[in-house]
């Protein structure tokens, strides 16, 4: 088998984004890193007692904390000058990071620790069984955001984590998909070359929670891409400098929704098509918002199905 | 395996589960087609895919759990998912 530094073994469901995003990132950093994890689908399937799927130093924080013990590893290695010997990358799932972690990620930048957050959004809490989280989109049927009779499932927005993160003044912010790997490796060895806090969201499907078929994991995780409902961007010191480019025109949302049970109940129950037409909306918003529409439709549709 | 008492856990250990006995179905790569594009290889979640040559890749039925997403996201359908016969 090839080499990598997050390794087979892990106990991921079949067809798991966040397992393949783990590695993605690791690969990428390199040996020389030290990693903490919130508590999270990730943490439990990859340190099962006595075992650990990482063949990097890793940590296992509390919930709430990944970003505050990265920040303690940072300064120890700091405070002992050995910080040009080590990387310091904290992950966390979306709940461990847009909520529960928030307060420590927010005092993590404030800080100003030479630190890459990775926040692996599978869009709920998939670890306890699918709780919806701030990273939640609207429309989606958790457990605790059913759907039924009066019920459309989250009638929350996604919190805009990145901009959260932008209003800290980090100096490197983007977000991933796990459809585009070379991008997530990129963003990844681009975030560790820059010095201070550095936030990436990679968005790993869940099939388990989003009740999609685990051989389509990339096929759902680039049509959220390609519908403008999840855009891929770069933002530096607070300006967005790089774009991600959708073939014109943009897919429709009902393409991405039908091959989820998550949202299954917008097309079964009668009234459901208002409710795609807002998750429409939400997509049409981004696509004007980060320009998201390429100018030469066909290369870049060409370009997009070659990666 | 050594175990340490205290919540460690020694490095790269996973290795030691048995994954490949969840499996359903088992990837075939047919090696008619094959471009070397290495899709297959990077999209594995288990990272269990490899290349042996340019343009000839297998699996590690040790870890494979056989959830087709190679053979899904393959670019010329060159891989077949088939029933595990036991």
């Amino acid at each position: 088998m090839e080499k990598h530094l997050f390794l087979a073994g892990h106990t991921a469901c079949y067809g798991c984004g966040e397992a393949l995003g783990a590695r993605l990132v690791v690969d990428a950093a390199g040996p020389n890193i030290i990693t903490t994890d919130a508590t999270g689908c990730l943490e439990v399937f990859s340190s099962r007692w006595p075992q650990s799927a990482w063949a990097v130093p890793f940590v296992h924080s509390l919930f709430e904390n990944s970003a505050a013990v990265a920040s303690g590893v940072e300064a120890a290695l700091k405070a002992l000058g050995r910080q040009v010997e080590a990387k310091v990358i904290a992950q966390g799932g979306d709940g461990g990071t847009a909520d529960i972690g928030l307060q420590c990620l927010s005092g993590m930048f404030e800080r100003g620790h030479d630190i890459l957050y990775v926040c692996y959004d599978n869009e709920a809490y998939m670890n306890t069984g699918v709780q919806r989280s701030g990273l939640t989109p609207y429309g989606s049927n958790t457990c605790t955001s059913p759907s039924g009779k009066v019920s459309w499932g989250n009638r929350y927005l996604k919190k805009d984590m990145p901009a959260i993160a932008a209003a800290h003044g980090v100096p490197y912010i983007a977000t991933a998909s796990v459809a585009y790997p070379k991008d997530v490796q990129a963003k990844v060895k681009k975030a560790l070359s820059i010095t201070g806090p550095k936030y990436i969201q990679v968005h790993v499907p869940c099939p388990l929670g989003w009740k999609s078929d685990p051989a389509l994991t990339i096929k759902v995780a680039k049509l959220a891409v390609e519908t403008g409902l999840y855009p891929i961007y770069e933002m530096e010191n607070g300006v967005v400098t790089k774009v991600r480019k959708i073939p014109r025109p943009a897919k429709p949302v009902t393409e991405y929704l039908k091959l989820q049970g998550r949202f299954a109940h917008l097309f079964k129950k009668g009234g459901g098509e208002g409710e795609v037409k807002k998750i429409q909306q939400i997509a049409d918003e981004n696509i004007k918002k980060y320009g998201l529409l390429s100018e030469a439709a066909a290369k870049v549709a060409v370009e997009a199905e070659k990666e | 395996m050594k175990v340490i008492l205290g919540g460690l856990a020694q490095p790269a250990t996973s290795l030691a589960n048995n994954t490949g006995n969840w499996r359903n179905e088992r990837p075939v790569f047919l090696q008619k087609a094959c471009t070397g594009c290495t899709m297959c290889a990077v999209i594995c979640p288990e990272g269990c895919v490899y290349s042996v040559s340019k343009k000839v890749f297998t699996f590690d039925a040790k870890y494979c759990k056989g959830c087709g997403m190679c053979a899904a996201e393959c670019p010329v359908d060159d891989i077949e998912m088939v029933m595990e016969e036991k």
